[in-house]
Formats: C-alpha cells, structure tokens, sequence
C-alpha cells in the first residue's frame, strides 16, 4: 500500500530533485538573498525540500490545494505522517498552517468557502471522498484547538461526551474508566479527581487545555491534530502540555502547528516549515533546527522573519 | 488504493464507531427533517395567507354596474336650473333611477318587487348623477345612456357567478334580472376608482379607503415628526453623553422594557393622560401620533444606538483630536454617519406604527368617519382600524373590501421595507 | 393670534434673533482684531441669542395654553345665574359644552336661553382677551430676552459652552423621556385602578371565577353590581398564548437551527427575508386572517370527526386565535433563537465537531444546552407578546368569559375585555371602564415581569461569551 504511493510519485526523482533544489539554494542563497525577496522565493517553490515522505505513512497528503473562495491559501503539499510520530508544522503567521492542519480531518467543512484540491488519505482510505463521512474520520482524527473550549458542561461530561456520542461504552463503569483513563493521559487526573461534577469552564487555562485533550483522546483517535495547543497558555502550563505530548507520541500519531521553534524542537520528530502556502521544507527536526536544508527555513529558524 | 476495500483493517475503536453510525445518521435525518418541516410550516403559513388574502381581495378593486337609459326629466327631477346648486342638491335623482329601472324591467309587479328591484341600484347611482348633472347642466331634459354603481348584493352575486353563486341575499326575482342583464351585456365589472377616492360608507359599494389612507399619512407625519427627533437625540444622548450611572441604567431599563409591553397599554396611556386629563378631542390623527410615537420611540432608539456605536471610534477621535467640541463632533461626524442606520431603525419603527390597530382603538380611532381627514386635528381613522371595522361589518361584501384594504397596506409596509432594505445597503457598503 | 400661527411667530423670532446675535458678533469682533479672538464662532453667539429667544417665550405659552380654558371655564360658570345650573340637573361639564356649542354657532343655537347667549358672547370676548394677552406677552418675553442676550455679546462671552449645555439638557430631555412614558404609563393606570379596588374588592377581582362586567351598565338595573372576577380571563389568555407558545417555540426554534445551521446560504438569503415578511404583516391581518379563514376551518374540522360529542366546539375557538398567533410569534422566537445561536462561540462547535460530532449532536448537546439561558429569554419574551398580543384575540376570540381549557372552546382573554370595555362611550366613574385599567395594570405588571426577567437573563448569557 505504502510503497505504492511512494513509487507512484517516483521517489527516486523526488530525491534528486530536492538533492538538486538543496544544492542551489544553499550554494546561491546568499547571493540570492540579496537580489530576491523572500516572498519571491516563496512564490517560486515548486519542491519540497528534505524528506516529505514516509515509509509507514498513517496520513498521506498528495498535492494539496486549498482554496479560500478565490484566494489560495495552500499550494501543491506533498507531505506524510508517519505512525506513531510527531510532525510539528511550523511557519510565518497566515503561511496556511492551521489550514493545512484543519484539512486533516475536514474541519475546514464548516467553512462555506473554502474548497480542497488533492489527496489526503488516512491508512490508504482517502478522506475527501465523496462518500466518505466525516463522523467516524473525526473519531480516528481527533483535534486539539487553539483555543481551550471546554463544553459548558461538567468535567466528567466533557470528556465522556464522545464516547457517548459514538457509542463507545454501554456501561456507567466502563465510561467512569474512559474518562479516568483518559484524565490520567492527559496528565489531569490528580488534580480534578474530586471535582469531576464540576463545570469545565471552571478550570485554568492550561487545565482546560489538558481537559481538551483527555476529551480528545478519550475516543482513542488514531491522530491527533493540535492547532497551537499552547498559544493561550502559560510558560508552566505550556510545559506540561508539552511532556503530555511526548507521552502520548507513544500510542498516537500527532500533528501539531506551533509558533514556539522551541516547542517544535522539543517535542516533534519531524518539522515541517510552511512558508506562505507552500511546504518549503519537511526533515527531521534535529536536521531542520541544526542544518536546514532551504534558505527560507533557515532564515526563519535564526528569526530573520516570522 | 483510493477505495476503503484496500485500506487497513479498522481498529476496534473504529469498528465500534461505524458500528452505531446507522442509528446517529438516522436522529440527524430526523433533527433536519424537524427543522425542514418548521420552516415550510412557516412558509406555508404565509402562502395559504397570501393566497386568501389576494384571492379575496382583488374583486375588492373592482365594482359592478349596470347599463340604465336615464331620461332627466326636469318634472321628475324637481330641477328647473341646473345651474343653481341648491336645485341640483335637492333634485330626485331616486325618481329618475326609478324610473329608468321600472321601463327597463316592467315585469316587476307589487310593492315588494318593485323594492326588490330599486335595491339593485346602489345609492351611490344618485350622488353619480347629481354630480353629473352638476358638471354638464345641458343634460337637463335630455334621456342619457349610463353604468349606474349596482348595490352590493348584486355586485357580491355578479362577481361569484364565476365560481360558487353566492345568492343568499338575492331574490330569485332578482336572479333573473341580473340574468337578463348579463344576456343583453347590460351589467359589468369595471377597477372601482371610489375605493380610492372615497371616504368610509355604510355602504360597501361605496365605502373608499381614501379617509383612512389620509388619516394614516397624518398619523405618521405626526408619529415621524416627534419620535424621529427624540428618538435620534436620546440614542446621541444615551451612547455619547450619559455617564455611568444608576440614573442611565435606569433609562436604559426603561427603554429596554418599553420596546416589549404591549401595545394595547400605550393606548390605555393615551386615553388616561391625553383624552381624559389633557381633554384632547378623540379619534384625532394628533393623539394617535403621540400615542404611537411613545410606542415607536423604544424601537428608534435601540436602533438608532447601535448605528451611533457602530461609527468607528478613531473617527470621534480625530474629530476630538484636532479640537472640536463634543457637540461639534457629534453633529459633523457621528450623526451623518449614522443617519442611514437611524434612517432604517425609523423606517421599520414607521412599518410597525402603520401596522398598529390596538391603541388607536382605545383612543377612539375606531368612529366611523366618512370625511377624508385633511389636518392631524380632524376625526380620522387609520387604515387597520378601518380594516378592523370592515372585518367586522355583517354585509358580505366588506369581505372583499377588508381583503383589497388589506392589500393597499401591505403594499404601504412593503414599500418601507423595501425602502429600510435598501438604505441598509448602502449602510453596509459604506463600512 | 391663533396658536399655530403664534408658534410659527416664535420661530420666525428665533431665525432672527439667531441672525441679529451672529452679526453683533461679527461686528463686535472687528473692534477686538478679528473673529478668532472671539471666545466662540458668531454661529454660537447667533444660536445662543436664538435660544434665548425661542425658550422662554415658547415656555410661557405652553403654560398659557395649558391654564387657560380652564381659567375661562371658571370664569364663565361662576358668573352663570343660578337657573342655567339646575338646567342641565348640576352637570357644569354639560353646560360648559352647550355654552361653547352657542359661541362656536353650533346647530340649535337659535333656540338657546337668554343667559347662555349672555355666556357665550362673555366666553368670545374672554377667549379673545386671552389670545391676545397671550400674543403680547409671548411676543414681549421674545423680544426683551433677545434683547438683553444681544447686549451680552462680548468676547468674552462663553456662547458655545452655553449652547452645548443647552444641547446637551435637550438630549437628556429626550432620553428621560422613556421614564416620563413608563411614569405615565404606572400613573394613568394605577390611579384608575385604586378607584376601581374601591368599588370592587381585589380578592374578588383576582380569585373571582365569574366575569359579567356587561351587567353594570345602570345602577338600578338587577344584578347591577356585575361580577368582576378575572380568573377566567386569566385562563383565557393563557390558554390562548400557550397554544401559541406550543406552535411559535418550537417551529420558531427549529427554523432558527435549520436556517444557520443546515441551510445553504443561499437559501438562508431566499427563507429569511420571507419569514420577516411573516413578522412585518400587522395583527390586524392575522386577525382577519384567523376569524375568516382558520376558525371555521377548525370548527368544520371538530364538526367532521365528531368532536363535538364530548366538547363543546365553537366558531370562535381558543385554538384558532393561538395558531394564528403563533404563527404571528414564529419569525420573533427564530430571529431571538438565532442571535443567541449564533452568540454561541464558533470554537465550541468545533471541539464537539472535531471529536466526530454529527451536526445535530453538536447542537442537541453543545449549542442548544450553552444557548439555552438566551433562549429561555427569548421564550419569556415571545410569552409577554403573546399575552399582549390584542387585535388576534379581538378579531378571532370570543367575548364570552368560559372557564375552560378546551381549546375548541370559545374564551377571553384580558386585552379583549380592555377593548370591549373602553371602546364606545365611556364613564369614568362606573367600575365598567375602571375594570379595563385594572385588568391594563394586570397586563403591565406581568408583561413587565416576563420582560425585564428576559432582558436579565439574556443580558448575563451575552456577557457569558463576550
């Protein structure tokens, strides 16, 4: 399955390709850097540079365009997620991050206007089919906003409320052991444990956003899709959150937009730099944060822009 | 390796989630259906009123009349001069209708035919002819062809030939003439010019909404000139001057409240405080402005507020910045931009007073006035008072009457919403 | 001078007086160095001599025109001979009015008494005295007030400060209008009815179960106390709105839903204006509406399927005036049900919507229960419109005051009882008329209620989420 697609899309030729985009523009930035602007580089991507793609990919993403009405706002991805991996997805602000994100599970649906072009396919199944439901795609591709929005609801409400919704337990005690389960996940259990009847808007920011995601995980997602999880939060509670994720990278396979270059670094595998709708460079995290193989990354890393 | 076929199996999890699929597509079918079925609910609600209400009402426009030879003989008439309007004004124009009726069907015999007979004739076919007569006194002495107005009865009858013969006030004596009539094309429909130029009768072929179109553009002029004004100055007031305190919180919570109690209350308000401590005459356009200028004033400045809040606060700024007063900033800058707002929040403000029946009635709007008013201090009555009262009048024939008012005042409301609509427009291009 | 001409004089004196101020500033200006070292623009110093104008001499003729008819009435009675008051069985009111038909030259004036002559030649020539008293005067407050502001004008004079104070009260003036309406409102129909508590005990007015107010007409007729017990009015009405609330929440909520939540937008565009269509269509209508064409509708239909052997069914049923009425209510429950919708925030959908939601479950468990305070408001407010709500009922319901909770039935309701009772002639000293204020201050008071209980509880869910 997986090798399908990787020969499909000629890997070898991909490789020489990027080899040859690498050589360029790491041998001409400079002298480029002075004649062309970045958006002008921008603009003239055509290649992902590194290693967009996966030998066990969960999520394969083949030429993706997303259109806002008539404006573009992603252009031509190719990228993939491997099992059980941390993919950060980090750029400039507005450079079509969240809304590659969102494409994962079609949450870019409640958008009226906004339309997606390509392939995403999620264990080979591709999830813009027309036939496909989004219901049970969201069950396996969980998300985690920007954003805390607990429901105004309990705390044992809101992270019961998807496996009640799909039907996932039919027991009082198996749900009491979701929800604990996933609590402790989540790394909140020991702190709510005694308050579970009360409302979720009641807790702290950086609690409301771990709450978030014991509601996410409760229904065992397959991936997990995190849209600056810790933008609103807290140096202490943002920590936390992080080692949450390193946690979780175990079981889950995890995508995560973040404007914290640190954050990236410390809790991904593998980044991908987004540079004004285009997929400018994906390799591993260490390489992209010590030796960035494009100039945009590296000009973005070492905070010319942003 | 785009079909599902070929993919991995499902994990358990997921295997679970599809498995309950079925029973949550089939609640979210319902849910929608539910939501469908209310809004067609409402749309058929307003269809089957459409329907009744034009179906019913364009006869209502129309009006009957009957082909008659008058001879104006001068000893029948009573009228020697015709140029003398004393003469014309006591003439026996009955006389010569009569007559016209008694050659034009002579197999009406006995007193109570012969009733039968005269009533086809509306009373409204003599003012016609007096007031023909008037303007053409050459016609003295001389037999004329003309559509004298039939009364309603016949008019109700003739009109429901077409579908369901609606004769239950109509002697089969009568029938038979209306017969004969329409054989000899001697009876016809043509648009009924009264209902706009008359005022209000006893008589529906008479009856015109004239008197209550006047009465409700004086209302409304008064209700416009108090209520847009204060409107507009209290909202100015409320969002630019008032300080935060327990004094504006309480107008505010007036005002708030005001725009929900019921209307009928205001025209209690109005028969207490004007009518009865003021001595302010009854069923006079004035009062009924007032009364519904107090009932509008809440809708005009709730949204005459938001139009206010809606100017930017950087333009109050620059107008403070480079030293106008705050009276020079509001009157040269907040006002004209926000007037369109205001303008459509007094518009739709106008829409619901125009519509408004309840309090008019406790201020006596509701007499039966048959002048057309022409100042805010004549007795008048507005147009859905006058449809009130045709709605409640006996003769079969206001039906249609009430439908054809009815129409003449929606057509008045669509007008002004149409005009609120497109001033929003240009409000919203404006930002 | 008659009124209206008086007040256009006023006016006219205010735009000269607003020229003759603006020019003495100018002029003055020149003596100084010019118009910036005036404190204010001529325009202000203009404005201001109009005010001065305008204002006071406005006020002496409001309160004039207030004072003087009963000022000339008084008069006129007091010099009256003793005869012309037992004429008319000591109605002064009465009298007073066939004086004033005499003077104006009314219909059988010919045929009126020597003294009433006398009176209405006395009442001429005092109204005329009074016209031009009042004429003088106003015209001597405009002018010496103009005249001293105009000696005011220097340069050092504050005239802009003055007039936006001016302007400033003045809106202050309009905006406390809105307690001088609700003071109104509490006075007018508070004090008529303590009167009526003190012919009718409130117990009996409250718990009372009979309703014939009809009986009352004459004192000396049988039966002449009337009963005014207004409980099955109350039932009435709330039957009424109750079958209205049945049919306007739900469908009124749904549409709400369907529309922002379902609908494509550009049905949403097509639906919306149409059912505004729906709340702009005056009661009057609906009524017409009800009474013509559903109320028969329903009453063949109970006749059809024989409901008629265990309830009485009548053409003016309870349940044709609540159907229409709560298809009147519908567009108002939608258009609240979808501000506080829509106030529900976007990021909630979609935390319920990205753990596989379907749309309905979102809003069954997300945006209905976080909505909910709002939209609770919003039925409250629906409530109050649809127990105020009067032409429907009048046109549709009946007058007979059953205790029923048939909806078949025929029943009233409170506002139909205010409109028999006050329309036509009026008493205001028989507990006839008084009842109509009473049940006006029943009306207020629970309308009030349910509003400002409304206004509160969707004031806290806005704040909830701003």
């Amino acid at each position: 399955m997986q090798d399908t697609v990787i020969e499909s899309k000629a890997p070898t030729a991909k490789a020489v390709q990027a080899e040859r985009t690498k050589k360029t523009t790491k041998t001409e930035s400079n002298a480029m850097n002075a004649k062309r602007s970045p958006t002008e580089i921008a603009e003239s991507i055509t290649e992902t540079v590194g290693k967009p793609l996966a030998q066990n990919a969960k999520l394969a993403m083949r030429d993706v365009n997303v259109y806002y009405d008539q404006k573009q706002a992603v252009f031509d991805v190719n990228l993939d997620i491997a099992e059980n991996q941390v993919v950060a997805l980090i750029g400039p602000s507005g450079c079509g991050k969240s809304t590659f994100l969102r494409c994962l599970n079609r949450m870019n649906d409640t958008i009226d206007i906004c339309r997606v072009a390509g392939s995403i396919q999620l264990d080979g199944m591709d999830i813009y089919d027309s036939k496909l439901d989004v219901v049970p795609l969201r069950a396996r591709v969980g998300m985690v906003f920007q954003k805390p929005n607990p429901f105004p609801k309990s705390i044992y409400d809101n992270v019961a409320y998807g496996p009640r919704i799909h039907g996932l337990v039919n027991r009082r005690a198996d749900l009491d052991e979701v929800v604990e389960s996933s609590l402790r996940k989540a790394g909140l259990w020991e702190e709510v444990k005694d308050r579970l009847e009360s409302p979720g808007t009641g807790l702290s920011g950086g609690q409301q956003q771990r709450l978030c995601i014991a509601r996410t995980i409760a229904v065992s997602p397959e991936v997990i899709l995190m849209d600056e999880p810790c933008s609103a939060l807290d140096p202490i509670a943002t920590a936390k959150i992080e080692e949450l994720i390193a946690e979780l990278s175990q079981n889950f396979t995890i995508a995560i937009v973040t404007h914290s270059m640190q954050q990236a670094a410390r809790v991904s595998h593998r980044t991908a730099y987004f540079h004004l709708g285009r997929l400018v460079e994906v390799n591993e995290t260490e390489k992209v944060f010590t030796n960035p193989d494009h100039e945009l990354t590296e000009a973005y890393i070492t905070g010319r822009f942003g | 390796m785009t079909s599902p076929n070929n993919s991995k199996p499902l994990s358990k999890q997921a295997a679970l989630v599809q498995k309950n699929l079925a029973k949550r597509y089939a609640s979210e079918r319902r849910f929608k259906a539910y939501g469908l079925a209310s809004v067609l609910f409402g749309l058929c609600a307003l269809l089957v009123l459409f329907v009744e209400i034009f179906g019913g009402g364009l006869g209502g426009f129309k009006t009957t009349q009957v082909a008659l030879t008058l001879e104006l003989d001068s000893d029948v008439l009573e009228v020697y001069d015709a140029t003398n309007p004393d003469e014309i004004l006591s003439g026996n124009y009955t006389g010569v209708i009569r007559n016209a009726l008694k050659e034009r069907f002579p197999d009406a015999a006995g007193r109570k035919e012969k009733r039968a007979l005269y009533s086809m004739i509306s009373v409204g076919a003599t003012y016609d002819l007096r007031d023909q007569l008037a303007k053409d006194p050459d016609l003295l002495d001389t037999s004329i062809d003309v559509w004298v107005l039939a009364d309603d009865d016949v008019d109700t009858y003739y009109k429901s030939l077409s579908s369901v013969p609606y004769a239950e006030r109509m002697s089969d004596k009568q029938q038979q003439w209306v017969q004969n009539l329409i054989d000899q094309q001697e009876i016809r429909t043509i648009f009924n010019t009264r209902f706009f130029t008359g005022g209000d009768s006893s008589e529906p072929e008479m009856a015109g909404i004239r008197g209550a179109i006047m009465g409700s553009l004086l209302t409304m002029m008064v209700t416009l000139l108090l209520s847009f004004p204060v409107g507009v100055a209290a909202a100015i007031y409320l969002e630019e001057y008032a300080p935060k305190n327990r004094l504006t919180d309480f107008v505010e919570v007036n005002i708030n409240n005001l725009a929900a109690v019921p209307s009928i209350i205001f025209g209690l308000l109005g028969l207490a405080i004007f009518i009865n401590l003021f001595e302010m005459p009854r069923s006079i356009p004035l009062v009924g402005g007032i009364v519904l200028t107090l009932m509008t004033l809440p809708t005009i400045i709730i949204s005459s507020r938001a139009a206010v809040k809606a100017v930017p606060p950087s333009i109050r700024e620059a107008a403070l910045g480079i030293g106008a007063s705050k009276m020079q900033m509001i009157l040269h800058h907040v006002l004209p931009l926000a007037m369109p707002g205001m303008l459509t929040g007094a518009i739709i403000g106008m829409a619901q007073a125009l519509g408004e029946t309840a309090p008019l009635l406790m201020i006596g709007m509701v007499a039966f006035i048959m002048d057309v008013p022409g100042a805010i201090n004549d007795p008048a009555t507005v147009m859905p008072v006058q449809i009130f009262l045709w709605s409640d009048s006996p003769e079969r024939a206001f039906v249609e009457k009430t439908s054809a008012a009815i129409m003449v005042l929606l057509m008045f409301l669509m007008f002004m919403n149409a005009m609120a609509v497109l001033l929003r427009k240009r409000l919203e291009r404006r930002w | 001078m008659e009124s209206s001409v008086l007040v256009i004089a006023i006016f006219v004196l205010g735009i000269i007086a607003f020229v003759v101020g603006r020019s003495r500033s100018v002029a003055i200006s020149q003596n100084v160095g010019g118009i910036r070292f005036l404190n204010s623009l001529p325009f202000y110093y203009g404005a201001l001599t109009a005010l001065w104008c305008a204002i006071p001499s406005f006020l002496v003729f409001a309160v004039w025109s207030l004072f003087d008819d009963t000022i000339i009435r008084s008069t006129i009675i007091a010099t009256l001979p003793a005869e012309a008051a037992d004429s008319v069985g000591g109605n002064l009111n009465l009298l007073f009015n066939q004086i004033y038909n005499v003077s104006v030259g009314a219909a059988g004036s010919d045929s009126a008494p020597d003294y009433m002559v006398a009176a209405a030649q006395h009442l001429h020539s005092l109204q005329a005295i009074s016209r031009w008293a009042l004429t003088g005067l106003v015209l001597a407050c405009a002018l010496s007030t103009s005249i001293v502001v105009w000696s005011k004008i220097n340069p050092q004079l504050k005239a802009r400060y003055q007039v936006e104070r001016v302007f400033r009260s003045f809106l202050f003036l309009c905006s406390s209008l809105a307690i001088l309406t609700t003071i109104g409102i509490v006075v007018s129909v508070l004090f008529e009815s303590i009167r009526f508590f003190s012919m009718v005990s409130p117990v009996d007015f409250l718990f009372g179960l009979e309703w014939s107010p009809q009986m009352a007409i004459r004192a000396d007729q049988e039966g002449s106390s009337g009963s005014f017990g207004a409980i099955p009015l109350f039932t009435g009405t709330l039957l009424i709105a109750l079958i209205a609330l049945i049919i306007a929440v739900p469908c009124g909520l749904m549409t709400a839903i369907f529309l922002s939540e379902y609908a494509s937008s550009r049905i949403r565009d097509i639906i919306k204006p149409m059912l505004e269509v729906l709340a702009g269509i005056p009661t009057v209508v609906y009524g017409f509406f009800a009474a013509l064409t559903v109320a028969p509708f329903i009453r063949d239909m109970g006749l059809n399927i024989g409901l008629d052997q265990w309830l009485p069914i009548s053409s003016e049923s309870a349940l044709a005036a609540g159907l229409v009425m709560g298809v009147m209510i519908i567009p108002f429950v939608s258009s609240l049900s979808d501000d506080v919708i829509n106030a529900v925030p976007q990021s909630l959908r979609d935390g319920a919507l990205g753990l596989g939601s379907t749309r309905s479950e979102v809003i069954k468990q997300v945006v209905i229960p976080a909505a909910l305070p709002g939209i609770v408001g919003g039925v409250l407010l629906a409530a109050s419109r649809a127990i105020g709500e009067t032409m429907i009922v009048v046109m549709a319901a009946g007058l007979a005051a059953n205790l029923t909770l048939n909806p078949l039935d025929s029943v009233t309701t409170v506002t139909v009882q205010i409109v028999t009772l006050l329309v036509g002639d009026q008493e205001f000293d028989s507990p006839k008329t008084l009842a109509a204020f009473a049940l006006g201050l029943m009306l207020f008071l629970v309308t009030l209620s349910l509003n400002y209980f409304a206004l509160h509880i969707v004031k806290k869910y806005r704040e909830q989420y701003d």
